[in-house]
């Protein structure tokens, strides 16, 4: 399906061409009139994002590349690195250029590691046609370069926050916010975290401008969006589609008709049940990364919720408590659900719980850890009350626990 | 002179540290080196980095214990991860899981007796669309099937041992 991206079809370096023979404000103007936002799924506006760091005070300042993509159910940062990393870079640089950064920063997750010849290899072309470096894409006095930093394995690391601390050595523990990287990022300076797909579509409004984005989509999402569609349907892979997409448009497109719910925005998303399929995929309706996860007809949902819940308790940090004894706790409720030993009073108690944690966690990661549990109890709670004790799930995970 | 294993490792670490940089930002560039060229962080390695970048060790500890992509005990030569996460789940990965049990000799989260392979999950690991997958050391293999398991794992087998021998006499 990836034929049909949008980024194949456009002219290599024409982005980035545009984008330097304007001003620095002009280039962020033109982002905040397409109106784009982040693509990662935090959905933050990038025009005032790159005006921040372009108007804070630093010594030097650094273009992130946020390439750490370990949201359940999303690997359209795979195909973009893998098949247009040339666009990736060209946004990078035009981020260096827009904000007075001189470096700019790859942080690839560890999985990907063998994409990482490819992608220096990318570089290397770069540097080579003079691309990279000094005065950068023959603009006079503009020195940008790019360097790739490998991650270890750690899925809370694709916060921006906790991305830097790794890049600095650190544990990947989330930071307090206030300041923001905007003002204090990598080593204390200034420095733009954005979505390896954010980077892309930027050198794409550069090279066709903010009208021509804001043409799809809703008025609050505009723009294309790519998706990466997993699970029961006939056809899964990357597809792209105009935000503000309905469920059941997008179930058509993907061979994922009959589907009981459809999981968006992967494990830290909600699961919306074939009822509410009518709903939109748009930053005022259902926000995603664009993770969509396809439940077929026979699917365990309690399964599908343990699952969400054993990726949390071994991917939370642990700095905090409601994520780090919360999602202890909300596993624990979904083995006694499953082996028919809990109460509608505990069940409440549980759901209040996984409230707090959306309100109390310091961190997106520890903040959205619970949505899938939440919206899994609400729209199924038929299925997963009053289970018999021998339930299939306790026989399942027999032998093939974790160490 | 005899050159000791320790003796080796501090070169090798110390060789590192002068090509990344003795500043704090090179700390997981040159643990992540030695996890791949030593199949583990090793308290002595652990001391070294600390006393090249002028840290204290259990700093060095704090990072290595913190990501899954790095091993304070000894992992083995192919480390095969199958991803456990939501879309592989749906795909099959428990009957793959089993078959790699049976075939290794060993639950996840060990290594086998003769230091060759160590079973772990992955979570997520960006390959939704061709689950069940898994990653060995840095290859991704997709689609695996139980009988798939043992041509992966005889695949590993052979760059060692008897049948590396083998392919050297082909090759001559």
């Amino acid at each position: 399906m990836t034929a049909k991206i949008t980024f194949a079809t456009i002219e290599a370096g024409a982005g980035l061409k545009a984008a330097l023979g304007k001003g620095r404000a002009d280039i962020i103007g033109e982002l905040s009139a397409s109106g784009i936002k982040g693509r990662g799924g935090a959905g933050f506006p990038v025009g005032v994002k790159w005006n921040l760091c372009a108007a804070a005070r630093g010594e030097s300042k650094y273009v992130v590349c946020n390439a750490d993509e370990g949201e359940p159910g999303t690997f359209k940062d795979r195909v973009i690195l893998m098949e247009h990393a040339d666009l990736v870079f060209e946004g990078m640089t035009i981020g260096g250029y827009a904000t007075g950064a001189r470096e700019g920063i790859v942080y690839l997750r560890g999985e990907y590691a063998y994409m990482r010849a490819h992608l220096e290899a990318v570089l290397a072309k770069r540097r080579e046609k003079k691309l990279l470096g000094k005065n950068a894409a023959g603009k006079q006095g503009f020195e940008f370069d790019i360097r790739i930093q490998m991650g270890s394995g750690a899925y809370v690391c694709g916060e921006e926050t906790a991305l830097i601390e790794s890049l600095e050595g650190h544990r990947g523990e989330p930071r307090n916010r206030p300041p923001f990287p905007v003002d204090t990022g990598y080593m204390g300076r200034p420095t733009v975290v954005n979505n390896v797909e954010t980077l892309a579509w930027v050198a794409c409004i550069m090279a066709k401008g903010a009208g021509w984005f804001k043409s799809v989509g809703t008025e609050k999402s505009t723009g294309l969006k790519l998706f990466s569609v997993s699970g029961d349907c006939k056809n899964p892979g990357v597809y792209e589609f105009p935000m503000g997409i309905t469920i059941s448009k997008l179930m058509q497109e993907v061979g994922g008709e009959g589907a009981k719910a459809v999981q968006v925005g992967g494990a830290s998303g909600h699961c919306v049940p074939a009822a509410d399929f009518g709903r939109t995929i748009a930053f005022e309706d259902i926000s995603t990364g664009g993770s969509i996860i396809v439940f077929g007809k026979g699917r365990d949902m309690l399964a599908v919720a343990r699952n969400f819940l054993d990726f949390f308790v071994e991917e939370s940090c642990g700095q905090c408590t409601p994520c780090r004894e919360g999602n202890h706790k909300l596993l624990e409720g979904v083995t006694m659900l499953a082996e028919g030993r809990c109460s509608m009073a505990y069940l409440k108690e549980l759901m209040s719980l996984g409230e707090t944690m959306q309100l109390a966690s310091k961190c997106g990661l520890g903040q959205s850890s619970s949505n899938a549990f939440l919206s899994i109890v609400k729209n199924f709670k038929d299925e997963i009350m009053g289970r018999a004790t021998q339930g299939s799930l306790t026989h399942r995970r027999q032998g093939a626990d974790h160490g | 002179m005899l050159v000791t294993e320790r003796e080796r490792l501090r070169d090798d670490i110390q060789a590192m540290a002068d090509r990344m940089g003795r500043k704090r930002d090179a700390l997981i560039p040159i643990l992540q080196e030695v996890q791949t060229k030593h199949q583990q962080i090793s308290d002595y390695a652990m001391q070294v980095v600390a006393d090249l970048l002028d840290i204290h060790p259990v700093e060095v500890y704090s990072v290595v214990s913190f990501y899954s992509f790095l091993d304070n005990k000894p992992k083995g030569r192919f480390v095969v991860r199958l991803c456990r996460t939501i879309s592989c789940d749906m795909a099959g990965k428990e009957a793959v899981a089993r078959q790699l049990m049976n075939d290794l000799g060993v639950c996840f989260g060990e290594s086998t007796k003769d230091g060759k392979f160590t079973l772990d999950w992955a979570n997520c690991i960006g390959m939704c669309d061709q689950g069940p997958a898994l990653l060995v050391n840095e290859q991704v293999h997709t689609k695996v099937t139980p009988e798939g398991v043992h041509e992966i794992l005889e695949a590993c087998r052979k760059t060692f041992g008897v049948y590396a021998q083998e392919k050297k006499e082909e090759r001559a």
